[in-house]
């Protein structure tokens, strides 16, 4: 058995495996042993034992988000969904493309099988609208299934029925949260919905819906295939299988890969990405996408576990490091995931609309060498305001501040030699539109 | 440049705006389909085809035009024969996008939001594309195009020398 269950049957080219290939690896054996052998409680149970977390960048867990899923008589009359979230917008997050790119089987077995396991007779995905090449390998990988009987009415000679359809998104952010997703997907405005009702009751079109990252899901036909124990015995450290991890920034070999879940952030960093450029030191990284609190080389020897980065003050996010290096400005670093998060605010809620704009306004004022001691003062209130949580509706907010809070706290010296020394002093400093 | 020289919905926007239609439980849910399906045909969503598609899916104008303003890659304006979306995020500005920006600025002779003069290239920030590990990194059209600091842009767009 494979300990890299989502990467091995890449083609080293990069070129893309359709159904005859990925058949041939053993794809669709798991899903036609399920279909056979196993109810959805089965499956749901497997997923709950395999203690999977979801690699969007929340890390619930997903058996027990499937656990809400009315079932059976209990859900009433109409359609249930499943919903694949391939709308890889967090900046610095570039693993799911792979998949979506090179393997689309791999995502739509585990998205059939994940709908069999909570009785959905829908199922998207909705992917963004960037993604091109992932949309024609989509388009042709959903046919392919059709002409097989792998989806449609009576999957391989079983009673169980699926319709699965692409929608490319018109480009938003806010759309990875799901119950914006949700409103994208009903033709709205994507501005994140009230919970409860939570989507597994109340979702799409008011009906029972699961909204799963693309990675999630990829994991469900390995987990199903070769069972809990053995996806738990791939991590390392204390969660569960492995995490497409990756870096980017100024290290020597920028890149994604497949690794047991606890792998070191020194042997990400240092092996993997081969260590920093020439010329280049690392400052600092966040370790799971544009919002995630800053980490510094003293966490090197963290294990990439929920849990261990959660207790060091960040979270593993999409796995994904965005690496600072000393030449680079942090101050023009957060301040450049400031202004994406403004932009991509959706405007429901006034410290989100208003307030990451001020924040954008007060870190330009250390860039432009305007800043005085009175406005690290109020950086530092109106960041833990507008990321206050409860304050917003959705993450969003909480999730922009992360940066400019922990570069607060690690890089102090950089905000206070930008007042003293009246502006920017860095090699490659904010830039700018 | 495009400009938005049929009225009303022509057959074949019908056709698929319809087809949209068919798979959901409400018309008005089609509504971003619709307007993508448009802007295929046509380049870009002006008052009329905002007024047009609003009647087809049975919505108000003022609903549709919230939604069309709301996302990234719905264009109001008239845009070029392509599109560039150049990424902006955080990876592709520590490897220097700045300067590729300037660079392509110079270039095409136009910054954020305009259209070159021959109406061949429209350019846009975008957020991060989801290609950090070949930063900076651009699309035109459909194609993305990575590690852009050692491009030649002027032959990847197909153009002659820079005119200063």
């Amino acid at each position: 058995m494979t300990d890299r269950p989502l990467t091995q049957h890449l083609r080293p080219d990069g070129n893309p495996v359709f159904i005859a290939e990925y058949e041939s690896n053993g794809g669709y054996d798991g899903l036609r042993r399920a279909l056979a052998e196993k109810t959805p409680a089965d499956c749901q149970q497997v997923v709950k034992d395999s203690r999977l977390r979801g690699r969007g960048g929340a890390g619930f867990p997903t058996g027990m988000k499937w656990s809400f899923v009315p079932m059976g008589d209990k859900a009433g009359p109409g359609h249930k969904y499943l919903v694949a979230n391939a709308d890889e917008m967090e900046p610095g997050t570039f693993k799911d493309r792979i998949i979506l790119e090179q393997d689309p089987h791999q995502l739509i077995e585990g998205m059939i099988l994940s709908a069999y396991a909570i009785e959905a007779d829908i199922a998207y995905i909705f992917l963004r609208g960037e993604y091109t090449l992932a949309a024609q390998r989509i388009e042709t990988a959903i046919q392919e299934c059709y002409d097989a009987g792998y989806l449609g009415t009576g999957i391989q000679g079983s009673n169980y029925s699926l319709e699965l359809r692409l929608h490319r998104s018109a480009g938003r952010y806010i759309c990875g949260e799901e119950t914006a997703l949700i409103n994208a997907l009903e033709g709205k405005r994507a501005n994140p919905r009230p919970k409860p009702p939570f989507p597994q009751v109340s979702g799409l079109w008011g009906r029972p819906t699961i909204v799963n990252n693309v990675e999630t899901l990829c994991n469900i036909t390995h987990i199903l295939t070769h069972g809990a124990d053995w996806f738990q015995s791939l991590g390392i450290g204390e969660d569960s299988g492995t995490k497409l991890f990756g870096a980017s920034g100024n290290v020597m070999t920028p890149g994604v890969w497949e690794l047991p879940m606890g792998t070191p952030i020194r042997e990400i960093l240092e092996q993997h990405a081969g260590g920093m450029r020439e010329g280049y030191q690392l400052k600092g990284f966040l370790p799971g996408g544009g919002s995630t609190d800053f980490l510094t080389t003293d966490h090197l020897d963290l294990a990439m576990d929920y849990d261990v980065i959660g207790k060091a003050g960040s979270r593993m996010g999409t796995g994904t490091m965005i690496v600072l290096d000393d030449r680079s400005c942090p101050i023009g670093m957060v301040r450049n995931l400031s202004r994406f998060f403004a932009q991509e605010s959706c405007g429901f809620c006034t410290p989100c609309r208003d307030g990451i704009p001020w924040i954008v306004q007060l870190l330009s004022r250390f860039e432009d060498g305007q800043a005085t001691d009175a406005d690290l003062v109020l950086l530092e209130e109106k960041a833990r305001f507008v990321g206050g949580m409860g304050n917003t509706h959705c993450a969003l907010a909480p999730g922009a501040m992360e940066p400019v809070i922990s570069a607060l706290k690690y890089f102090r010296e950089d905000f206070e030699r930008h007042i003293h020394e009246g502006g920017c002093c860095y090699q490659h400093a904010a830039g700018g539109h | 440049m495009m400009t938005d020289l049929i009225p009303t919905l022509s057959p074949e926007e019908i056709a698929e705006i319809e087809h949209e239609v068919a798979l959901i439980p409400r018309r008005d849910s089609a509504a971003i389909d619709a307007l993508m399906i448009v802007q295929r045909h046509r380049g870009w969503i002006s008052d009329t085809s905002i007024k047009a598609i609003a009647d087809l899916l049975q919505m108000s104008a003022e609903e549709l035009d919230g939604i069309a303003t709301f996302y990234n890659l719905i264009f109001r304006q008239p845009v070029g024969e392509k599109v560039i979306l150049f990424c902006d995020s955080v990876s592709c500005w520590l490897r220097d996008a700045d300067q590729v920006k300037a660079r392509l600025s110079h270039t095409l002779g136009v910054d954020y939001g305009e259209t070159t003069v021959d109406g061949r290239y429209t350019l846009l920030p975008v957020p991060c594309l989801g290609a950090c590990d070949r930063a900076p990194v651009m699309m035109v059209g459909d194609d993305l195009y990575t590690h852009l600091d050692q491009s030649d842009l002027n032959s990847l767009l197909g153009l002659g020398e820079a005119c200063d």
